[in-house]
């Protein structure tokens, strides 16, 4: 397998290398090492909610925003992008057979910048929630934290431009010249899509967040309202890069079951043509739609309109994907090792956070849901759901072709089950919450809201649950990359055949291997 | 071609749907925003971290809103510092709280007792705790 990695080397060498399977590694290790990080955070959240009325856990309000505004933003920036561009770097260029990253170098300093922009995040710890919605966060917000915020959000802005920049000019400009782009497989399309939709919007949010610093330095007013500006500019703008953002963080999941699950099913996809189509509209109707976080901000009634249309009309294409997903599973010989396990996992919550986002969508019900737990579970259910079920499925089937051992399959399972119950658990009981009108970001809730008691209580062993689950994760990744027993390199999976394989397929670049 | 069918219908359906969604919202929402004539105004000022609320007479109250079972009110939602939302759960009332513009939301109470008053959108340290109690009361008169 061109993937291989099996012979030992020092740490150093893997750092200042910029090989795309190097820095494909240092990627999803650090986002690994991120999603874990703010997964205390959020594992603390959840346990400071589970009581009413007191200071459990973490004593005051300001720390507890900070936890939720650091868990929030390196969740999106340091997990979501790091590991889909690391599994994208690891698999692009196989898939459109070039020996390498377009731009080596700009590759490693694309990545270089993450470090350091999570060291700002996470040095700041700053209190205006992830989306530093303004004027809080031009006149309240304090101190440093909040402006290396912005620094370490426009550090990682630009690196995932340059990465995006790299990954356009690789599939574009280098496949190989036998390989017609309709044929480079679907996770290198979403990559491409995604890389397109980030030069698009990135830079609006770029532009924002400079706004955002002069204004609090005082030297201009755009979003402070006693100086003539506007707040709602900066929603505007932060919505314009966030909503499309979405699906950037989300495309890379979709594009990594593309990958798993004809394969898991020893069976061609069901359709090339309609997968790369879904994509592609997912990625012009994702700007289509910012509008839809706004509604409540005094907009008027055409507008709302326009952008519920917009909406709206993102929703079949994803339900393309799924029905792609289903049709190729039918009839095939299933083999439910854990990369399928969690991709079929995925799938399923995927359609139960899709179902969820069409009623938010409809305006009366927003105005019910908007700014309450639903909401909360409703991106989570994307995000983990959705995301880190794809991303996890993804690394468990890469994990072979990278340390050359295999995973604990039992392990797997153990992990598989914990996270689909705690991220279940979790997550419909928030929109329950949502419901009975809790809002989020609330460092306490009242004890004689009896109904929002339980069901906090009920999220929190269920946060307990997905936590544990995340454990044996990250004890499967450490103890069996050492001492694993060896993979059968051919087929790891034991799925028959190296037709299953497909970018095992004769490469030139990749023939000396690794 | 069978396969292509299957899809087509798939797609069909969520697009039927979704058109359900859209139109049935449409017609929804035009008459929720329909304000009747005859509604009372009330300001509503949203600050770090408490509400206060000026009626049409010029009575003004904090934390606690009074109002009467059977009127309708229109609420006139000011902001004094950064952005917040004006929210009452149990009537679905709900709208940002901007500072700089001034927003709009109605309703019409139909029973009475209390209900509790939040804000829905982050606003800082006391965000939690910006709470308030609508009382509506039997309409003697």
């Amino acid at each position: 397998m061109v993937l291989e990695l099996k012979k030992a080397r020092p740490v150093w060498q893997i750092m200042f290398s910029t090989h795309h399977t190097d820095v494909g590694l240092l990627y999803t290790v650090t986002g690994l090492a991120f999603l874990f990080m703010a997964g205390v955070l959020a594992l603390m959240i959840r346990t400071h909610l589970f009581f009413p009325g007191q200071n459990f856990l973490i004593s005051d309000s300001v720390t507890f925003n900070r936890i939720f505004t650091v868990h929030g933003l390196t969740m999106l920036f340091l997990f979501a992008l790091p590991v889909a561009n690391g599994i994208g770097n690891y698999l692009v260029p196989i898939m459109v057979r070039y020996k390498d990253m377009a731009y080596p170098k700009l590759n490693a300093v694309a990545f270089w910048m993450n470090p350091i922009g999570g060291a700002l995040l996470w040095l700041g710890f700053s209190d205006t929630s992830w989306v530093s919605y303004a004027p809080y966060s031009v006149i309240r917000a304090p101190g440093p934290a909040a402006d290396m915020m912005i620094f370490g959000l426009k550090i990682l802005g630009i690196s995932s431009i340059l990465s995006s920049i790299n990954f356009i000019v690789t599939i574009i400009k280098c496949k190989h010249p036998d390989l017609p782009l309709r044929r480079v497989p679907l996770f290198a399309w979403s990559m491409l899509t995604v890389s397109l939709m980030t030069i698009i919007a990135m830079p609006t949010y770029a532009a924002a967040l400079i706004m955002l610093l002069t204004d609090r330095l005082g030297v201009s007013g755009f979003f402070n309202p006693s100086l003539g500006g506007d707040p709602i500019a900066y929603l505007h703008l932060f919505w314009f890069t966030f909503h499309p953002e979405v699906y950037i963080f989300l495309l890379p999941a979709i594009g990594m079951m593309y990958e798993l699950i004809p394969r898991f099913s020893r069976k061609p996809l069901y359709s090339q043509g309609s997968g790369v189509f879904a994509f592609v509209m997912l990625g012009i109707i994702g700007f289509a739609s910012w509008g839809h976080h706004m509604y409540s901000t005094g907009m008027d009634f055409t507008t709302k309109v326009v952008f519920m249309i917009g909406t709206l009309a993102a929703v079949p294409a994803s339900g393309m994907h799924v029905f792609n997903f289903l049709a190729t599973m039918w009839g095939g010989r299933i083999r439910f090792a854990a990369p399928m396990k969690f991709a079929v996992g995925g799938i399923a919550l995927f359609f139960s956070a899709g179902a969820g986002g069409v009623l938010n969508s409809a305006m009366p019900l927003d105005f019910i849901s908007h700014g309450t737990y639903w909401v909360v579970g409703h991106m989570h259910l994307f995000l983990t759901g959705t995301i880190a079920f794809g991303f996890v499925g993804m690394v468990y089937y890469m994990f072979p072709f990278i340390t050359g051992r295999m995973y604990s399959e039992k392990l797997a399972n153990v992990h598989f089950i914990l996270m689909l119950w705690g991220t279940v658990q979790v997550f419909f009981t928030q929109h329950l919450l949502g419901l009975a009108g809790m809002a989020r970001r609330i460092y306490d809730y009242p004890p004689e809201y009896t109904s929002w008691v339980e069901l906090n209580q009920i999220a929190t062993v269920g946060a307990w649950i997905l936590g544990a689950g995340f454990v044996a994760f990250l004890a499967n990744l450490l103890y069996y990359s050492s001492k694993g027993k060896e993979a059968n390199m051919d087929d790891p999976f034991g799925l028959g055949g190296k037709y299953y394989y497909p970018y095992q397929a004769k490469n030139p670049h990749h023939a000396s291997g690794y | 071609m069978g396969h292509d069918t299957a899809e087509w219908v798939f797609v069909g359906i969520v697009i039927a749907i979704l058109f359900y969604v859209g139109v049935d919202s449409w017609i929804v929402q035009k008459e929720v925003e329909e304000v009747p004539a005859d509604a009372e105004i009330v300001k509503v000022y949203g600050q770090q971290w408490f509400w206060s609320f000026e009626h049409a007479d010029g009575t003004k109250e904090v934390n606690t809103l009074h109002l009467k079972q059977g009127h309708a009110y229109k609420f006139e939602i000011y902001g004094k510092d950064v952005m917040h939302s004006f929210n009452i759960p149990d009537y679905v009332v709900f709208e940002d709280v901007v500072p700089g513009h001034v927003n709009h939301a109605w309703f019409s109470p139909d029973q009475t007792g209390t209900f509790p008053i939040q804000c829905r959108e982050y606003c800082g340290l006391l965000h939690y705790n910006m709470r308030g109690e609508l009382v509506v009361e039997a309409d003697k008169t």
